[in-house]
Order: C-alpha cells, then structure tokens, then sequence
C-alpha cells in the first residue's frame, strides 16, 4: 500500500521549505513506508535522543538539518548527552570527544530543541497529556509514554526524533494505532511476599524478567499494587525496554488502558500466560549481576538510570539519614537538571553533598566517563544500569535494592537483604 | 536455496558468510562501532565481529541510540554487510535509511518468514539480492 502525503506533507518532500525540512520528511516517509503505515498523522510533542553523541555521523546530520536553518514545529525536549554542563569537572574523558558532544548539542539547541538534557521527560512539568500523539526517542521514555501516560508514540529511534519535530509529522502505524496498543501476552506474578511487592527493587527485576520473555508482544502485568507509583513504573518500563523491545506493557488496574485485564487486551485472549515466580525473580536479579566476587571493598554506588524523580531523592535522603558514605566509595545519582533545582530547594543538595554523593545532571554515568575506575565492582538499584554499564564501562556490577546501595556504601562493602526474595 | 523476504525493509545487495545471533542484540550498548566487536556482557555472543557479515537475529531489542550506532557503523566501515530478522525494527531501519541520506551507502534490512528463518540462520554464506531473496549455502 504506497504512502499518502497530503498537499502540505509533498510540499516538505518537494523541498518548499528549503532541503533540511525536505530530507526530514524524506527520512519520516521512508520509516513510514517500512512501517506500512498508510499516511502520516500530525504530533503535539517530540524528545530527541539523537543529541547524544556516538561519533561524526550524528553531527553530520545535524549539521545537515541545521545548516538550512531547520526549526522543530512542536516543542521538543532533548535527552541525556555526554557532558554534564553543570558539573563540568566531573568529566575524565578526552577533550575533542567533549568538544563533539558540546557541537552537537548546540545544534539541536539551534534547532530550537529545550536544553532539558534528560532521559525522563515525563518528569517535566510539561509532559503528554492521555491520547496525544508525540514522537519519542530513548527506549524508556517511549514505555512510560505509551504505558503510564497514555500518550501515543511508536518506538522511535535517533534521526527520525528530530525528523518528525522538524516535520510535525509522524507515521500513522504502530503504537499510534489502537489495535497495536493491546495487550498480548500476560505476566501474573504468584507468591511473592508482600514486602517485595511494596519495595522497589521488584519493578526493575519484574521488567527485566518481563522484557526478556515478552518477545516482539505488549506484555500484561498482573498482581501489582492498583497505586504503583510513578517511580516504579518508570524502573519497571526502562528494564523492560533494556532486556527486550518492548515499548508498552500495561498494568492491570494501574495504567490508563488497563483498568481490567480484558480491556488490556482488547477482549482477545492472550497469545501466553507466564506465571512469575519468586524463584523466577531471584534468577533475573542474579542475572543483573556480573561481579562473581563481592567480598571485597565497594567500588562505587549509581542511582538515577533513569534520571532520578523528587520523590525518590527523598527517599535516599531519608535512607543515609545522618550517615557518611564510606572513604574510597564514589557515590553517583544521575537526575536532570529540573529536579536538581527541586533538591535544592528542598535543602537536600546540601544534605547529600555533605555525606559524600555526587549529583550528576544532563547525562548518565554509563554513557560517558565520570566514575573513576572500579577495580572491584559497582552497586546499582536500575536494571537498565546493570544491563548496560559492563559493556559501556568494562566494570563489574551488583544490583541491589536502593536499601542495599545505601548500607552498602555506608559499610564500604557489599550489604544484601535477601530474605524479601525468598517464597512467601 | 533461495529464500523470499517477508518483506524487504531497506533495499539492496549485499552478500557475506552468515553470523546468526542467539539471543536479540541491542546495537547501543551492544555493539562498538569503532571495532564492529558486540559489547554487550550479558550477550552469549559477546566479543563477536559483525563487520561485513549477513547479520542474522530474531529481533532487535534495547535503545533507540542503535539508529546512531549502525549509521556510525556504516560511516566507518566496520556494519555488517546486511541484517536478517524476523521481526521488524524500525530504530535499525532508520540507521540504515540515514546512512544512505548521508553517506550514500546502507545495510539491506530484509525480513524472512518463522519458517524460513532456521535454513538462514544455520548457513555459513547468504547472498541478498535487490528483491530481498536470500540465496544461502
């Protein structure tokens, strides 16, 4: 079925608007044809990954839409690069390499993108609202948009970001759709003790275990808490989106297109139904960890992958109380600079500063180098961190609960509380 | 034997010997443009090459920086010289789409049916031709 363009989409094509908004629409068209979507549909919104640097070709695009003067047409935030402006000197990398990620991030800040520099968007004041069509980048965005937000976004990766911001155009196919928005295949979680199911470090692993066996499927949770908060959708969506492809799970009684588990899926019966077990839980935590051997010192702590929400500084504030992290433990909490600006308010810069953790705005520390080299191995309560972090940094991981990071790093050596994980 | 494509994501020849993946690979965070090598630890195929092969896998999975990542790839040389899936990855399409916007070269995305799938993935050679038929040995 070839392509429908509207009089104003060919007029894009035919390079009316100049040859960067003609080779956007050339990129959104030829994505759209490979999607098989039968026209295009206009979007409110767009958050561009494409901003983060991985050698020459992105600026040479960006430098291609940017030298014709293109400017997005819908407001657009940008994600994570490789440079914290705000801690600069936390940077160890090389000089030229920062001075690429610097070029590029001011040529989509020439295009008219917000300097947001975070990974989770949704945090923003300014987020989709139910039903909106937006075109997202960055793999656990795209889950919290479609899952918790009920915004419509297919699973859009760089170039074509900024393609459709550029064009306000984005292919009619996918996640957009209705009948591609239902669930197919159910994750029923089974005697699992009320105390992990009321912890956090369940949503990461859960979607971790979730998006490894999900396979090209929207998977259906069942046996979450109906008030599962934001933060653990958040976790439980980047794991999912790290370990598999998934783009949209739903939780039923907790997202908005899942009040039961038939709406969720659409009143079809599902394709499968995996019951998950503790013991199925324990095996995806175990898998989250590569160090083979934690007996000796703690290396460094990282929090915030994704970027870390108001709600969870509050609760590591409350966790270190008026504790010191141990000497020779880095301690890291990736967050964007929005929320930064809300722990300062608060007084909690202040308070974590003083017991020895480093905030780290605009970027991550498993995509550029910040962390000192870990000779013995990290601690991380992300699974996307965990997932990630060997092979970007050829270091070992632990992954623990935010609990365990905590007195892990207060105690200078690996703390584990395993008895949340046994079978109830 | 020649196979048909279920659908041929991005068009064009390629040929190479056959390197079949176990599990999906996420291309950011999974593989190094620079040395071609697959980066990612949990990956049962770590430390591979995928310079220059039929790069055949069930699907994709994990980041949307895998666009960048492949177009990098292909800038210096070091992609494979196509991708056989089985299902559709529209983040690795739109890698391949930019690289021939840029460069002027790509890496044929073809799609091949389940049952199509295992002659692929157990050849040592596949020849891709411009209609996305796979010819391999």
């Amino acid at each position: 079925m070839p392509l429908l363009l509207t009089d104003a989409d060919a007029a894009m094509l035919a390079g009316d608007h100049g040859p960067a908004t003609a080779m956007a629409m050339r990129v959104v068209s030829r994505v759209a044809e490979t999607m098989g979507a039968a026209e295009l549909l206009s979007i409110e919104g767009a958050h561009i990954d494409s901003c983060l640097y991985h050698g020459q070709s992105g600026i040479d695009f960006a430098a291609a839409l940017a030298a014709d003067n293109a400017r997005v047409r819908v407001p657009t935030s940008l994600n994570v690069s490789s440079l914290d402006l705000l801690h600069p000197d936390l940077y160890r990398g090389d000089q030229e390499t920062a001075r690429q990620s610097r070029e590029l991030m001011q040529l989509y800040e020439d295009m008219g993108c917000q300097p947001t520099w975070t990974c989770a968007p949704y945090q923003l004041d300014d987020r989709p609202s139910f039903g909106q069509h937006v075109a997202w980048a960055e793999s656990n965005a795209i889950v919290f948009a479609n899952s918790v937000l009920g915004a419509r976004t297919h699973r859009y990766g760089d170039f074509i970001d900024i393609c459709a911001a550029i064009t306000g155009r984005a292919p009619a196919a996918g996640f957009h759709l209705d009948e591609h928005r239902r669930g197919e295949i159910v994750f029923r979680l089974t005697g699992v003790r009320d105390e992990l199911l009321d912890h956090d470090a369940l949503a990461p692993v859960l979607g971790y275990l979730v998006g490894h066996r999900a396979g090209p499927h929207v998977p259906v949770i069942e046996g979450l808490a109906p008030d599962t908060a934001e933060h653990r959708l958040k976790a439980l969506g980047a794991a999912c989106a790290s370990s598999g492809s998934v783009a949209m799970f739903h939780a039923v009684g907790t997202t908005p297109e899942a009040p039961t588990l038939d709406t969720a899926l659409g009143g079809r019966p599902p394709v499968d139904t995996i019951t998950i077990t503790p013991a199925d839980l324990r095996q995806a935590r175990d898998e989250l960890s590569t160090a083979s051997d934690t007996t000796g010192p703690l290396g460094a702590v990282s929090l915030g992958t994704p970027h870390y929400a108001v709600g969870e500084f509050a609760r590591l504030v409350d966790a270190l109380g008026e504790r010191r992290v141990a000497p020779g433990v880095e301690f890291f909490v990736n967050t964007s600079r929005d929320v930064l600006n809300e722990v300062r308010l608060r007084g909690w810069e202040r308070e974590l500063t003083a017991a020895g953790v480093q905030i780290v705005t605009d970027t991550c520390t498993y995509i550029t180098p910040i962390m000192a080299d870990v000779q013995t191995y990290a601690m991380t309560d992300s699974a996307k961190w965990a997932h990630y972090a060997p092979g970007n940094l050829g270091i070992d991981v632990a992954f623990g609960s935010v609990d365990d990071c905590v007195e892990s790093a207060i105690a200078g050596h690996l703390v584990f509380d395993d008895e949340m994980w046994s079978d109830r | 034997m020649t196979v048909a494509a279920a659908q041929v994501v991005v068009a064009g020849e390629a040929r190479g010997p056959v390197l079949s993946l176990d599990e999906p690979l996420s291309f950011w965070g999974g593989l190094s443009a620079e040395s071609g090598l697959v980066t990612d630890e949990h990956h049962p195929q770590t430390g591979a090459c995928l310079t220059g092969v039929v790069l055949v896998m069930r699907a994709a999975r994990g980041s949307s920086s895998a666009s960048s990542v492949l177009a990098e790839a292909v800038r210096l040389g070091t992609a494979p010289a196509a991708i056989v899936m089985i299902h559709p990855d529209e983040i690795l399409a739109t890698g391949a789409i930019v690289a021939d916007e840029l460069y002027g070269r790509t890496v044929p995305i073809v799609l091949v049916s389940e049952s199509d799938y295992p002659a692929v993935a157990a050849a040592t050679h596949a020849v891709i031709a411009a209609d996305g038929s796979i010819t391999v040995s």
